[in-house]
């Protein structure tokens, strides 16, 4: 695959959450608003570069059984620095964010690329696989993010062009399932053609 | 591919990358140590200067038990208390920082953390038209309940509860507030 498929088919081919359908507990939770979305898109987007890269180092040295544990440690410590960071130089975001931040390292996404992609290609490739699905997560996120605040609060990135509420329900849990499954529907009928 | 496994390098590569990360994770940690209390400190100076008149005073933090309840208040000279006051919301603890000057009136309050319903409950940290009905509110004239238990507070529509738990929370602090003063 060329440098350049690697950086865009998180877009469409692998899009992580309309075509691998993973990382759906932030996915759904973390998109009540344009700009919720795109925090977590990217903060994700950091922990699978930096994982990417490192596991690609090491996963030829790592024995066969326990790499699981070891890709777990190097995200989880990846999660963690990030999660200092934030509290220390962008504390609104991490009070939005904050419980959903953990969760990355259960994110079926950064150990999906970890196992499936950084352990067999080289450094560069890696990071840019990482890039290139964590934009495509990011570009989701912001999507489904942005239809759920223009829906549900009547604004978009926190600019309000409706005065009073908009359809609470897409604010909440059921908006989220309801606007993935639409998303989804959409996106496989366009990216089929 | 990966190495072949036996006990002695799957051992030492785990115990490897844990004193790494750990290392790493030390090395952050007390990088952002000085950072993150700097950030807690401004974001609870903040809420004093938006609960109380100005001062020139720098605020005191102090605690006190109220009928087995420890609230953490700052008092600050010459201004009034900024009280803590949490209680149980309609999703979880809500935490408010309520302002109440020297002569006993609610200067005004604003919500440290909460977890209620986004787009429902969550407006009371937000809607203007809920929160500013407390600017100036005097428990002496006023009863800190929602008109739907026959008390005085505009509730939150569609958010009773939180609206409840809000004004409990008020209702708290001017009763911490009470007890801070009565031995004076």
């Amino acid at each position: 695959m060329s440098k350049f498929g690697l950086v865009t088919k998180g877009f469409l081919k692998e899009n992580p959450t309309f075509v691998l359908v993973l990382g759906m507990c932030p996915t759904l939770a973390t998109t009540t608003s344009a700009m919720n979305g795109l925090e977590m898109g990217l903060a994700t987007m950091f922990v699978l570069i930096l994982s990417n890269i490192v596991i690609s180092l090491i996963a030829p040295v790592v024995p066969d059984k326990v790499h699981i544990p070891v890709y777990i440690v190097v995200i989880a410590t990846f999660v963690t620095l990030l999660q200092l960071l934030m509290q220390a130089y962008t504390p609104e975001v991490y009070e939005t964010l904050g419980l959903f931040i953990p969760l990355i390292v259960v994110n079926c996404i950064v150990l999906g690329r970890a196992e499936a992609f950084a352990s067999k290609n080289s450094v560069g490739d890696s990071a840019l696989d990482g890039i290139g699905i964590g934009l495509g997560f990011t570009l989701t996120l912001t999507i489904i993010g942005i239809v759920r605040e223009v829906l549900g609060s009547g604004s978009i990135f926190g600019w309000k062009f409706i005065a009073g509420d908009g359809i609470l329900a897409f604010v909440m849990a059921p908006g989220a399932f309801l606007v993935l499954g639409y998303l989804m529907v959409l996106f496989n009928k366009l990216a089929k053609r | 591919m990966a190495a072949k496994s036996n006990l002695r390098n799957m051992a030492l590569s785990l115990t490897l990358v844990c004193l790494v990360c750990s290392g790493l994770l030390g090395v952050v940690y007390a990088m952002t140590a000085e950072p993150i209390r700097k950030a807690e400190e401004a974001k609870v100076a903040a809420s004093i200067a938006r609960v109380l008149p100005e001062s020139e005073a720098q605020p005191v933090q102090e605690s006190i038990n109220v009928d087995g309840v420890d609230y953490t208040y700052y008092r600050l000279p010459g201004a009034g208390y900024a009280i803590i006051s949490t209680v149980g919301g309609f999703g979880g603890p809500l935490s408010v920082m309520v302002g109440i000057s020297e002569d006993g009136i609610v200067v005004n309050s604003v919500v440290l953390s909460h977890s209620e319903t986004p787009g429902l409950g969550a407006k009371c940290a937000t809607d203007v038209d809920f929160k500013d009905q407390f600017k100036g509110w005097d428990p002496a004239e006023k009863r800190l309940v929602v008109r739907k238990d026959g008390g005085d507070v505009d509730a939150i529509t569609a958010s009773t509860i939180t609206s409840r738990a809000y004004t409990k929370a008020i209702a708290n602090a001017v009763v911490v507030y009470s007890k801070l003063t009565e031995n004076e």
